[in-house]
Formats: C-alpha cells, structure tokens, sequence
C-alpha cells in the first residue's frame, strides 16, 4: 500500500479517539486499526497520533518534539541553543524511528524535556504561557525548526503517510497512554508536509479535525487580537489557538466552549426560558467572532478529557460508543465496532452537542512518577 | 445678464401621445411646464433637472427627458461639466450648490473585488431549506465571559455587559434630518426601520416628539454641531446616540438649513425660531481634539445612565485608522465611517467632489488598526456611504464592518432619481422639501412598504451570498475577507484591502 492517492474522488479526513475514563494506560492497536477500518476517508498525504501518559519519566518536564525540515542539522544547532538558553534541557535524544517504514522525506525528529527558567520580563508569565511563546519564537523565527508537541506527558507523532505507516515509522507500539487521538488526512487546502499533518498540539492540548471553515478568516483575524498568530494556515491551527484561549486562558468548560464554536440558531435561543435566553444571547454576542462556521467535527484532548464536537448543522460526522471504561469517539460507526464489536452504547449526537469524556480517577494515583 | 449654460436635458413631448391633461404642469416643482397665453402647454427645458417626475406621471407616456446631447467642442480635459461649473460661477459669483454623494468616476473598489462560493470541500447552504442568520448587535463587547458555571442548564454570567443595538439585518437608515428631508420620508424611514427590527437615524434635526414612543426604540438620535432638538428626553427616547463629527459627501463642512424651510413644525423639533437659519457649525464647538470628543461621549451615558451605546460618526478621511482608533479609546461603542461616496441634500460641489477617501479602503484600514491595537471588539463600526446593493453590504462586512447605514439607496427606495437638486428644496417626489404640496406626494406608508421591501430584498440576497460561502450566520462573515479577491486591482491596494488577487 503505497503513497498512492485512491481514484475514487472522494474527500474526507477520518478521526478517532479513545480514552480509558480510569486512566489506565494501553498501547497504540485500537488507533491504528480503527484508523486502517476508515483507510478511504484519507488519502496517505498525512496522519498522526497524540498520546496522554506517555512520558511517566518526564512527567514534570514539557516533552517538545521538534522536526528539522531536510534534517537542516543548522536548525537543530539554533534550537540546541535556544532551548539552553531558556531552559533547562533534562534529557533529550533523536524520536526513534524505522527506516523500513512506508513513509517518504522523513525530516530529522528530536525530543526534548525541559523545565522553564524564566528571565527577566519573561518571571510574570506563567510556564504555561512562557512556553508557548517560546514554542511561537521557534516556528516563526528559526527556519526549518517547527515544534509540533509541547505538553506534558503527553506527545504527537504525525507525518506524511497512511495512518498504519507512520505507526510503523514511530514505532508506536514502545508506547502506551491513556488517551489516543488518530487523524488520517485528505488535504485538500494544504500541501501536504509533514507538519501540516495532524493532530496539532500546543502544550497538553492536542486537536484532530476534519472540515473546512468557512469562518476562517473571521475566526483567525480575531484570535489575532489576543496574540495568536496562525503560520500554518489550516483551520485545526485556528481551532487549537481559540481552545486555548477559551479553555485555559479564560478557564471556560467544554460545555460553555461548544456553544461559542456551534451555537444554537437564534430561532431556538428566542424561544428559550429567560435565563438560558440571555445567557445564549450573550455568548453569540460576545463570542460571535469565533463561531466556526461550515463544516467540523474535532476532537479534542488535554490530559483528563477528551471531547468531541460537530458543527452546529452537523455538516461532518461524528460518532461515540462506550463499553466497560473506554470511551470511543469516531468519523464512523464501523470503525469503533472494528475496535469492539460489541458497545455499551453507541450514539450519534446533534450538531454542537458535545461528546465529553472526563477521567474518573486521579490521574496522579493512576499515573505515579516513576 | 444672458446665461450661456446650455441645457442640461432636452424633453420632448410626444403630440399624438398627449392629451392635453396638464398632470406634467402639476407635477413638475422646477416649473419646466406652463400654458402659453393660447393654452397650449409649453416647455422650458433651461429648467429641467432631470428629475423625470412628469415622465412617471404623464398617464399616456408622451414625454421623454434625456441628456441635452449638445456638446462643446470634445474635450477630455476641459469637459462639458468643467466649462458648465465655470460659466455658472461667472455669471453668479458663487460657491456651486448640489445634493447626493460624489459622481465622479473614481475607481468603485466593491466593483474591483469578487466573493467566494463554496465547492466540494465544503459544501454550500441553501437558504431556502435551512436557517440562516443576519443578526448582529452594535457596541461594545467585552474581551471574555467570566461565568460561574454549575452545569450546562445553570450558568451566570459575571461579566457586566454594554449595551448592545440588535438588528435583525445589518442594514440600518442612514443619518437623515427632518427639515433635509421632508416629514413624511422621515416617518417613513422610521416605520420602515420598526417593522423589519432594525434602526434609522435621525440625523441633526431633532425627533418629532409625537414619533417617539412608537419609533424612538428603533432611532438612533444625532448629536451634531447645531445641537438641534437636543435634550435630555430626546437623549433617552432613543436606542442609541451619534455623535456626527462629519460625514462622507462633505468632510470639514457644515449644514445650513435656510429659514424659509424652518416652518413651525421644523422650529418646535430642532428647537429654534421659526423662519431663522438652521446652521450647523463646521466643528462641533466644544470639540477641538480627542479628549474633548471623550468628555462629550461620557456626557451623552451620564445623560442616559449608560444604558445606551453611542456611536461616533466621521468622514473617511486619509488619516481615518488613527482617527477611529483615537475615538474607540475615548469611549465611543460604535464608530460610523462614511466614505467619499455618501449623499447629502446639499454641499459645495468642490467639497463633494474632491474630499474624502473610499469606504472600502477606509473600512478596511480601520478594521486592520484596532485589530492591530487588540480593541476591535471594544466597537462596532458601520460603514457608510455609497452603498448601492446587497453585494456592497456583504463586501463591507467582509472587509471589516459590523454593519452598513444606507442613506441614498433608501431615497432611492422612496422615489429618489438621483437629479442632484436636493438643495433647492423643490424635490418633486415629496422627500427632499418642506413645501407641503410637495410633501403629502409622499405617502409615509407606501414609502416605508418600499423600504422594507428593499430590507427584504437585499436580506434575501445576502442570506443567497452567505449560504454560497458555506456561511449560515454573518458574524462568521464580519472580517472574513479571505472570502473576498480582487480583480484589477494594483498591489498597494490589495495590500490596504487585505485581500488576495484573484486566482490567488
């Protein structure tokens, strides 16, 4: 099974996620194959993976793993030095990979666990907040360098391929975690290069996504505002950067959240009770600008939950089943009953309802440092 | 002293048509037609202003007015219009007078840029079957929510909030004095702008008090140089105060509204002796920079206990970014900017045409400037002047703007024909005159059907533009100017619209 895009024109991009509600860690299978199952809703121009709890070892440090485009060893060199200057670099080494795997152009792949040390204007800022933009200065400001993971205990691994050739290329079943996301691309607004694959993540937060805005601009000029600036020009980009805001700057719940990006229409909202009335009538008012409109269906995570949203005229799919402790959200049905045949429950949501799985445990009892 | 100027319009009458029934004697105001001393219906076309009045009401179409095709030797430097305004002046001696916005052939922006539709990738929304929404609110929003959240059917909001204007399409009327233009196109205008859930405007001339409990929730009252009409119940009668600094069809000018149109009705609604000229200072007085623009802001929401937004209106003028960010700073909610194009009842000529700047290029720099500044949503912004039709509307909101006011489109609605002779208070059609046998030509209730049919057919329209984008609610076209490509455009242009070339 080559690079080959399928004749058949057809256009989608395939998600899944699954998260154990218990945090227990488990490996990479039940991605991939699910993955595989949805093989015709991409085209081998890009997939990835975000996996929660991989790095016990490294829990306290941010895991940033970076591709050099053309393995520019110039690029790495300029990282190596930036990140000793802004951080204390605990470990690091080169992402293991296979040489045999299906994939083509693999860039130079490192990964680095550092804690921060701030400096100077940079003490008020959170290390949240310090690492992001220090992760924005490397994407923007040195060439070839592009920080595709950033969070804690958690990591991507994407490139250019079908989804079970990157497995193999990243050698994904060394690792386990408590949540997998999987995307497998369709570009069709993107070139497809290795960073332009999904998920997206910037610190613990990682996005899968499929669809198209056609709110785009609306939605990037504003987030503009508040500093976010998309260099990657893809609507996950758009996404991840407005969760960010809304959830860990302005500390808003998914449930709250979903409502800015798929409102309910304004001939539901006049016909609510006076509270919910308001309370809808404000959110459009005043978040009106990151309403992503036309069609998506994303699923995001962050370490402890894991959601999944459609657009609110539900233009793309988006499925979820439960058996025991897992939580399965997916582009398709079949492909969770690829991974267990038989559910708890299986089910559709509407449109801007969003699908939330939490972690029912402490993720410190669950996940003890090493 | 023998006039020289040529006519501007010849008009023929058909003699097999006509049947002698005088309707174009009593139609026209600008006394083109009489009856000569044998009866017999006579024309003097030198008086024509091409208003086409008796055209529409001659009942067997015998008449035709068209442009004089009499020409000065052609000329492409020295034009017919340039050796006319010359001759005019040497013979008066005078600043030339004329109504409407600027009709030279600059460059139309909105005519040099193309929308976009949806294809494949994502798919477009058909109007007619699903739901899609123009509403928009005008004023200040705050940069988050700050909620107490107790599940999804119980969250407050902690965020103390500025009021908001809800439109129900973002089309609102344009600024429009009564005493500029007639009683009955004003109340037009306002039962227009109640029955389709949006707002006009009532520009410097004060609020009929009789008009205001039913329409004052949909005015928006002016607060210009002359400070007529201004009080404190006309403040709060309204939803929303504007302040007018200036406006598009004459930057850096004032009003005068001569005392022979200050008819009691007028005096008791700006406030002012019957029969005295009604003038509007070219600055506001109390207003000489930007912090006084702030204390005059401030005074309007102590004057209505900050319950309603007030917005700032200026002419889009070369330093317009700075200008509108300077106004969003000193506290205006929303800001009106109106370009080179907008209309007046009367200007100097010279002003109109050679003042100013586009909107599109206006309404573009701005947006980008408080985007820069990060207080782009402290405000909303209308763009104004010159808007001729749906597309205008949805390129505007692309752009950068909130929402549009439409002034001429709206006169046009009413029976306007664009003859330019706002000035001499003769307007035909019953809109731009205080003349009271003019005035009942206009029916304020088939006006304002015609008004909101226009609102109807241009909603219908941009409902048809977004839902080809694949957008199904027009905050997710404010701004959105990726949706937007131009077409004949230079570099510099692109670069200050923001916007791609097409097949970019």
């Amino acid at each position: 099974m080559g690079r080959r895009t399928p004749e058949k024109d057809i256009q989608a991009c395939a998600l899944f996620g699954v998260m154990n509600k218990l945090g227990k860690r488990f490996g990479c299978e039940m991605v991939v194959t699910a993955l595989k199952n949805m093989k015709v809703r991409g085209n081998g121009l890009g997939a990835g993976y975000a996996v929660y709890g991989l790095y016990p070892k490294f829990r306290d440090c941010y895991a940033l793993h970076v591709m050099f485009q053309d393995g520019n060893i110039e690029a790495k060199r300029a990282v190596d030095r930036f990140l000793n200057e802004n951080f204390d670099v605990v470990d690091d080494e080169e992402i293991p990979t296979n040489p045999e795997a299906n994939v083509v152009d693999p860039p130079l792949l490192w990964r680095y666990f550092v804690i921060p040390q701030k400096k100077g204007k940079d003490k008020v800022l959170s290390d949240d907040d310090y690492v992001v933009s220090k992760v924005m200065y490397i994407n923007t400001k040195i060439d070839d360098a592009y920080v595709f993971s950033s969070g804690k205990n958690m990591g991507v691994f994407k490139g250019v391929g079908y989804p079970e050739d990157i497995a193999e290329f990243y050698m994904l079943d060394q690792y386990k975690g408590y949540i997998w996301l999987g995307h497998s691309r369709f570009p069709t607004n993107t070139p497809g290069w290795w960073g332009g694959a999904h998920p997206f993540s910037i610190l613990d937060w990682a996005v899968v996504h499929n669809g198209e805005l056609s709110s785009y601009g609306t939605n990037r000029r504003y987030l503009e505002m508040f500093g976010y600036y998309c260099t990657l020009y893809t609507d996950t980009e758009v996404i991840a950067y407005a969760i960010d805001l809304l959830m860990r700057k302005q500390k808003l719940p998914i449930e709250v959240v979903s409502k800015i990006f798929a409102p309910p229409l304004w001939h539901i909202i006049d016909h609510m009770d006076e509270k919910r009335k308001k309370f809808y009538t404000t959110l459009r008012m005043v978040y009106g600008p990151l309403l992503l409109n036309g069609p998506f269906t994303v699923i995001v995570a962050r370490h402890g939950e894991m959601f999944g949203l459609t657009d609110r005229i539900r233009l793309r799919p988006i499925t979820a089943g439960e058996v025991d402790e897992y939580l399965f959200i997916s582009s398709e049905e079949a492909a969770i009953r690829a991974v267990s045949p038989e559910l708890d429950r299986a089910w559709t949501p509407p449109g801007g309802e969003p699908i939330i799985g939490r972690l029912e445990a402490d993720l410190d009892e669950v996940l003890p440092s090493q | 002293m023998k006039s020289y100027l040529l006519n501007d319009f010849i008009v023929e009458r058909i003699e097999d048509r006509c049947i002698d029934c005088g309707a174009c004697i009593q139609q026209c105001s600008f006394g083109v037609f009489s009856r000569d001393k044998d009866g017999k219906i006579k024309i003097q076309e030198e008086k024509c202003v091409g208003c086409l009045r008796c055209v529409i009401f001659c009942p067997t179409k015998a008449l035709i007015v068209r442009p004089n095709p009499t020409t000065y030797r052609p000329n492409s430097y020295w034009t017919r219009e340039v050796i006319q305004d010359i001759k005019k002046q040497a013979e008066t001696g005078g600043v030339i007078l004329t109504g409407c916005g600027n009709d030279k052939p600059f460059k139309v922006y909105f005519d040099h840029i193309l929308l976009n539709a949806s294809q494949v990738t994502n798919p477009s929304i058909d109007p007619l079957r699903e739901p899609m929404e123009l509403r928009v609110f005008l004023g200040r929003k705050p940069d988050r929510l700050e909620i107490e959240f107790n599940g999804a059917d119980d969250v407050e909001i902690k965020t103390e909030l500025h009021p908001n204007l809800v439109a129900e399409t973002p089309i609102l009327f344009a600024g429009m004095s009564y005493g500029a233009i007639s009683y009955n196109a004003f109340k037009a205008l306002a039962m227009a702008a109640a029955e389709f859930g949006t707002y006009f405007n009532t520009g410097e001339g004060g609020f009929p008090k009789e008009l205001r409990e039913k329409y004052g929730k949909h005015a928006i009252v002016q607060c210009a140089s002359g400070r007529f009409g201004v009080d404190p119940e006309y403040l709060n009668c309204a939803a929303a105060i504007e302040i007018k600094i200036g406006q598009g069809a004459k930057p850096g000018i004032g009003g005068h509204l001569p005392g022979e149109k200050v008819t009691e009705k007028i005096s008791e609604t700006r406030m002012i002796p019957e029969g005295t000229d009604a003038l509007s200072p070219a600055p506001q007085h109390d207003i000489y920079s930007i912090e006084d623009l702030s204390t005059l802001i401030y005074a309007l929401k102590e004057a209505t206990n900050y319950e309603k937004p007030v917005a700032v209106k200026i002419a889009a003028v070369h330093n317009v970014a700075a200008i509108a960010s300077g106004m969003v700073r000193a506290g205006a909610d929303i800001i009106v900017i109106d370009g080179f194009r907008g209309g007046t009842g009367a200007s100097p000529k010279i002003i109109r045409d050679h003042v100013g700047i586009p909107i599109e290029l206006a309404i573009a720099a701005v947006d980008r400037r408080l985007r820069q500044e990060g207080i782009r949503n402290k405000c909303s912004i209308i763009a104004s002047g010159g808007i001729r039709c749906s597309a205008d509307v949805v390129k505007a909101i692309a752009l950068g703007a909130d929402a549009v006011y439409i002034g001429t489109a709206a006169l046009i609605a009413m029976g306007c024909t664009m003859c330019q002779r706002c000035h001499t208070g003769k307007c035909s059609w019953g809109i731009c005159t205080q003349d009271p046998n003019l005035v009942k030509r206009l029916n304020p209730k088939e006006a304002a059907k015609r008004l909101v049919n226009l609102l109807r057919g241009w909603s219908l329209e941009i409902k048809e533009m977004l839902g080809g984008m694949g957008i199904n609610a027009i905050e997710s076209l404010r701004g959105n100017r990726d949706q937007l490509r131009g077409v004949g455009l230079e570099e510099w242009e692109l670069e200050v619209l923001g916007i791609k070339g097409a097949g970019e």
